[in-house]
C-alpha cells in the first residue's frame, strides 16, 4: 500500500471557524513538502475571525500548481452541512468526500453528486468526544480521507503530523496520533 | 576701541570673515558655523531667523553639528535644509515628525530635530506630532507659531486667533463656524512620552536669550534620552498680517501671549522624574498592566 | 519558475506574506513601518515578532501616511526599509512615495492588492496597476515593480527590490494579492545577509561627524530648469533600468499563436487554463510579466517574432495592464481582454473559454457578465497545425 499513492490531490477542507480544518490542511500539505512534491494551502479569509465559515484548498502534485483556488476537487472534508452542500457537486467523478454528520446531519442527501463520487459519512465529532479526543475530528476526517485516497505514503502522513504539532503544544502529539488512527481504522 | 585679532578665532570664522576684519575692527558677532553662507530668504522684519539662528547657536555650542539631522518643514521655512551646515532632510508638508523618527530609529546617536510652522505642524500634521510626542521620540521639535499661513500668502492658521482677519477669515475667524485655535504646548504637555514642553516669544532680547535657552535645553533633553522635546516659539508674520515689524510685535504682545501664555508646559525633571518613561510610570500607578517591567 | 522540487528539508512551507517578511530582513531589512490593514496583516505581525530580535525596528505607526515618511526617514538615514499595505492604505503612500522619487530615496513598499475602489472588499485583486505602474502619487517618476505569482517569488523578489531600490535609489514596490499573500506553499530562503556588509551610502544624512561636507535629501527645486535637469537625471537611470531589468516567464511561448498575457495570481489561473488549451490542441502560451515596470516589451517582441497572433490579457480588473501589452504589441496583433474584478477569481475553465473563442474567432466576453468587445476581430488561426502538433 506504501507506493500506491495518489499523484494530484485536490482537497478542498470546509466547516465552521474553530474545527480546524485549516490545520488538517497544513498536516496534508505538509506530506507534499515532506515528499518534495509542487505543493499549495490556500485558506479562505474574511472578517469573521471565529465561527464563521472556513475553508482551505490544498493542491498536491507533481508538477507545478496553477490556481491554488480549487474549482474541481477530487477530494472533500465537509464538516458542516453548507459544505456539504456547496462543495459537493463540484466534485469530479470518481472523487471522494467525507462528511462529518454530527453537525452535517443530513450528509449528502439531495446533493447532487458527479458519478462515481465515494461519500464517507460518519459522526465525527461526536467520536472523538466519546474518544476523549475533544477537538480532533477534523484529524479523524483526514485520516479517513488518506485510508481512501492514500494521498501519501502512512511514514509521511505520521511525520508532516508530528512536524505540524509545535513544539510548545507536544503533549497534543499522542491524541493527534489517536484520532488519525482511528480515522484510518473505520 | 580694543582690537581683536582674527587670529584667536575659531578656524571657521577666519575662513569666513578672518580676511574681512580691519586692523582697527572688532568682532561683536559672528555667523554660528551651524548656520551655511546660505542668504535667508525670509521677508524682513520676520522673525523666522531669529529662531534659525537660535538653533544653529545652540548646535555649536553643544558640539552636535556633525551628528545632527535637521528637518525641514513646508512653508516659509521650507528652505532651511540650504541654511543649515547640518545634514538636512526637506519633508512633506506636516510630516516632519514622522521622517524624524524613521531618522532616529535608524541612528538613535544622532540628534534629530524638525522645524516646522503652525500649519505644518498643528494642522496637517497634528497626526504626526501628537503620536512621535506620545511615543516618547527622542526628537526636538522646534515650532513657530506665528497664527498664519506665510508661504501661501496669509490664510488661516490652526492657531490664527478668534475673530483674527486672515486672507481666508476675511470677516474674521468666526469660531462659531471656524472652531477654536489649537494650543499645542498645552495639548502636548498631557502626554506621557513628553520630557520638554516650553513655550517662548523672541519679541525682545530678553525673550530671544530666553527662547536660546529652552532650545537648548530642548536639544539637551533629546541628547541625555529624556524623551520628545518641543519649543514653541510664538512668532510674527508682518508680511501677512499687514504690519511694520514694530507694530507686529506690539500685536503679538497684545493678543498672541493673553492667548499662548509663555512658559514651560512640561519638564519631567523639574517635576522630579528621571525622565518621560518614570513620570508617565507614576501617573499610571493604578493600573496594574501599565507597571509591569518587562525585564521581569 | 523556482525550482519547487529541491530537497525537502531546504524547503519551508509558509504563508506568502510571511516569506515577504523573512525574506526582507535576510536581504538586510531591519526597519519596518506599516498600518494594519487586510490582506497583508500576516507579513507586519511577522516582522513585529522577529525584527527585535535581530536588533531591528518594528513601529506601527498612526497612519500610512506617517509610515511611509518613517521610510522616507529612514531610507534617507541610509537604512535598507520598508512598509506593507493594501490598496486604500497605498493609496495614503503615494504622497511619501512621490518624495522618495524626488529626493531619490530608496526603500521597498509592499501592496498585498484587495478589490476596489474605496473601501472595496479584502479578497485578491489586481485593481491597482495602474496606480503601481503609472507612479504611485504626483510628478513625473516611475518605480520598478515586481509582481510575484508563486510564494518562492514573494522571496526571490523582495530579496531582489532592496537590491533594485538601492542600485538606482529609487522606491521599489512589490505587488501582490491576497492570493499569493495569505497561501502556503514550500519555500527555500534566500540567505541572510548581514546588513552591515551591504554597500555603504555616501549620501546618506546620517550626520557628517566633521568628514564631509552636510548632505541634504530634498525633492525641492525651485529653479524650473534645475528641476528639468534632475527629472533628467533620474530618467536616464529609468532608462538603464528599462534596459536591463525587464523580466518575465514565457510558458509554452516557442510556438504559441494565442499568447496569454497574466501576473500575480491571474498568472495562476491562466497557467492552468493555457496548460488545458494546449491538451486540446490549440497553440497557446503564457507570458507572465514579472516586473510590470519596465514592462517585459521585448518579450512580447519576441513571442510576436515566434509567430504569437493574438494576445488576451487575463486580469484581476476591468482591463489595466492590457493597455501596456496593447502599447508593447503595436499593432502587431490582436490583443483581447479578460478580467474579473471585485475579489471575483475567473475559473481556469472561463480563461479557456476565451481562449477557444479566439482559437476559433469568436469574440471575448471582457469580463463576465459584460458585453462582447465589439472589437474588429481577426480571421480564425488555421488549427489544423496545433491538431498535428498533437499537444
Amino acid at each position: 500500500m506504501a507506493e500506491d499513492f495518489n499523484h494530484e490531490l485536490l482537497c478542498v477542507l470546509s466547516g465552521f471557524g474553530g474545527q480546524g480544518l485549516l490545520f488538517a490542511g497544513k498536516v496534508m500539505a505538509n506530506t507534499g513538502l515532506l515528499d518534495g512534491r509542487h505543493v499549495s494551502w490556500m485558506p479562505s479569509y474574511g472578517p469573521e475571525m471565529r465561527g464563521g465559515t472556513a475553508n482551505c484548498s490544498v493542491s498536491l502534485s507533481d508538477e507545478a500548481i496553477g490556481t491554488p483556488f480549487i474549482t474541481k476537487p477530487t477530494a472533500v472534508i465537509a464538516m458542516n452541512q453548507p459544505s456539504v452542500e456547496k462543495f459537493g457537486p463540484t466534485i469530479v467523478s470518481g472523487g471522494t468526500m467525507v462528511i462529518d454528520s454530527t453537525l452535517a446531519m443530513n450528509g449528502a442527501e439531495g446533493v447532487d453528486l458527479a458519478d462515481g463520487v465515494n461519500v464517507f459519512a460518519f459522526k465525527a465529532t461526536e467520536m472523538a468526544e466519546e474518544a476523549g479526543l475533544k477537538g480532533l475530528a477534523n484529524i479523524i476526517c483526514l485520516g479517513k480521507l488518506w485510508a481512501e485516497t492514500h494521498f501519501c505514503t502512512r511514514e509521511t502522513l505520521d511525520a508532516a503530523l508530528a512536524k505540524c504539532v509545535p513544539p510548545s503544544k507536544q503533549h497534543l502529539l499522542e491524541p493527534n496520533r489517536k484520532a488519525l488512527q482511528m480515522g484510518i481504522d473505520l | 576701541m580694543a582690537k581683536t585679532n582674527p587670529v584667536t578665532l575659531p578656524d571657521y570664522q577666519v575662513e569666513r570673515i578672518g580676511a574681512q576684519i580691519g586692523a582697527d575692527e572688532t568682532i561683536v558677532s559672528a555667523r554660528p558655523h551651524a548656520l551655511s553662507d546660505a542668504i535667508f530668504n525670509y521677508c524682513p522684519g520676520c522673525t523666522h531667523g531669529i529662531v534659525n539662528r537660535l538653533v544653529a547657536e545652540c548646535i555649536d555650542e553643544l558640539g552636535i553639528e556633525g551628528t545632527t539631522v535637521g528637518i525641514a518643514p513646508v512653508g516659509c521655512s521650507v528652505m532651511a535644509y540650504d541654511f543649515f551646515n547640518c545634514d538636512m532632510i526637506e519633508a512633506a508638508h506636516g510630516r516632519a515628525p514622522a521622517v524624524a523618527t524613521g531618522v532616529k530609529r535608524v541612528h538613535p546617536e544622532n540628534v534629530v530635530f524638525a522645524y516646522q510652522g503652525d500649519g505644518d505642524l498643528a494642522s496637517i500634521g497634528t497626526a504626526e506630532t501628537v503620536h512621535a510626542a506620545t511615543r516618547g521620540e527622542k526628537i526636538t521639535v522646534i515650532f513657530i507659531n506665528n497664527a498664519i499661513y506665510g508661504m501661501t500668502g496669509g490664510q488661516m492658521a490652526p492657531t490664527s486667533l478668534p475673530n483674527q482677519v486672515t486672507q481666508t477669515s476675511p470677516y474674521g475667524r468666526d469660531v462659531n463656524s471656524a472652531g477654536y485655535p489649537v494650543r499645542i504646548s498645552e495639548l502636548l504637555s498631557t502626554l506621557d512620552g513628553v520630557a520638554y514642553v516650553e513655550r517662548v516669544t523672541c519679541d525682545s532680547t530678553a525673550h530671544i536669550r530666553a527662547a536660546k535657552k529652552a532650545i537648548k535645553k530642548a536639544f539637551q533633553t533629546q541628547i541625555d534620552g529624556l524623551g520628545y522635546s518641543m519649543v514653541e516659539v510664538v512668532a510674527t508674520c508682518p508680511t501677512n498680517w499687514g504690519m511694520t515689524p514694530q507694530a507686529a510685535f506690539q500685536w503679538l504682545r497684545d493678543n498672541m501671549l493673553p492667548y499662548y501664555p509663555l512658559g514651560v508646559y512640561k519638564d519631567v525633571v523639574a517635576d522630579g522624574y528621571a525622565n518621560a518613561a518614570e513620570a508617565a510610570l507614576e501617573r499610571a500607578k493604578d493600573c496594574p498592566i501599565a507597571q509591569q517591567n518587562k525585564e521581569d | 519558475m523556482a525550482d519547487n522540487t529541491k530537497a525537502a528539508e531546504e524547503r519551508v512551507l509558509m504563508k506568502g506574506n510571511e516569506v515577504l517578511a523573512e525574506a526582507a530582513m535576510r536581504a538586510g531589512c531591519r526597519f519596518f513601518f506599516g498600518y494594519p490593514i487586510t490582506p497583508q496583516t500576516e507579513l507586519a505581525a511577522y516582522m513585529a515578532k522577529r525584527l527585535p530580535k535581530i536588533g531591528g525596528t518594528f513601529l506601527q505607526a498612526e497612519s500610512e501616511v506617517a509610515a511611509i515618511n518613517m521610510v522616507y526617514g529612514a531610507g534617507a538615514a541610509g537604512a535598507r526599509v520598508m512598509t506593507s499595505s493594501s490598496s486604500p492604505g497605498v493609496s495614503l503612500k503615494s504622497e511619501g512615495a512621490s518624495y522618495m522619487a524626488g529626493a531619490d530615496v530608496p526603500g521597498v513598499i509592499v501592496n498585498v492588492m484587495r478589490g476596489g475602489p474605496g473601501l472595496g472588499g479584502i479578497q485578491p485583486s489586481q485593481s491597482d496597476y495602474f496606480q503601481a505602474t503609472r507612479a504611485l502619487g504626483h510628478g513625473d517618476y516611475f518605480m520598478p515593480v515586481l509582481a510575484p505569482s508563486t510564494v518562492q517569488e514573494m522571496a526571490d523578489l523582495i530579496y531582489l527590490a532592496f537590491d533594485l531600490a538601492d542600485e538606482y535609489r529609487t522606491p521599489t514596490m512589490i505587488l501582490a494579492d491576497g492570493m499569493i499573500g495569505q497561501m502556503m506553499e514550500p519555500v527555500s530562503l534566500p540567505p541572510a545577509r548581514d546588513p552591515k556588509t551591504l554597500p555603504t551610502k555616501p549620501w546618506a544624512t546620517a550626520g557628517h561627524k566633521g568628514e564631509r561636507a552636510h548632505n541634504v535629501i530634498n525633492s525641492l527645486y525651485l529653479s524650473p530648469e534645475k528641476l528639468e535637469d534632475t527629472n533628467r537625471e533620474r530618467f536616464e537611470r529609468y532608462e538603464k533600468i528599462r534596459a536591463t531589468q525587464q523580466r518575465q516567464e514565457l510558458m509554452m511561448c516557442d510556438d504559441a499563436e494565442i499568447v496569454v498575457v497574466a501576473f500575480g495570481a491571474a498568472s495562476r489561473i491562466a497557467r492552468t487554463a493555457v496548460r488545458d488549451a494546449r491538451a486540446k490542441g490549440i497553440k497557446a502560451g503564457l507570458l507572465r510579466p514579472i516586473t510590470l515596470w519596465p514592462y517585459p516589451t521585448d518579450a512580447i517582441d519576441k513571442v510576436i517574432d515566434n509567430g504569437a497572433k493574438r494576445f488576451l490579457s487575463v486580469e484581476l480588473n476591468m482591463g489595466q495592464m492590457v493597455e501596456d501589452v496593447r502599447l508593447a504589441v503595436a499593432g502587431r496583433a490582436s490583443v483581447d481582454f479578460y478580467g474579473r474584478t471585485g475579489g471575483v477569481l475567473p475559473t481556469p475553465e472561463e480563461v479557456l473559454a476565451q481562449i477557444e473563442a479566439l482559437a476559433e474567432g469568436r469574440p471575448v466576453a471582457p469580463s463576465a457578465g459584460g458585453s462582447a468587445t465589439g472589437s474588429v476581430l481577426p480571421a480564425p488561426i488555421d488549427r489544423k497545425s496545433s491538431y498535428e502538433r498533437g499537444e
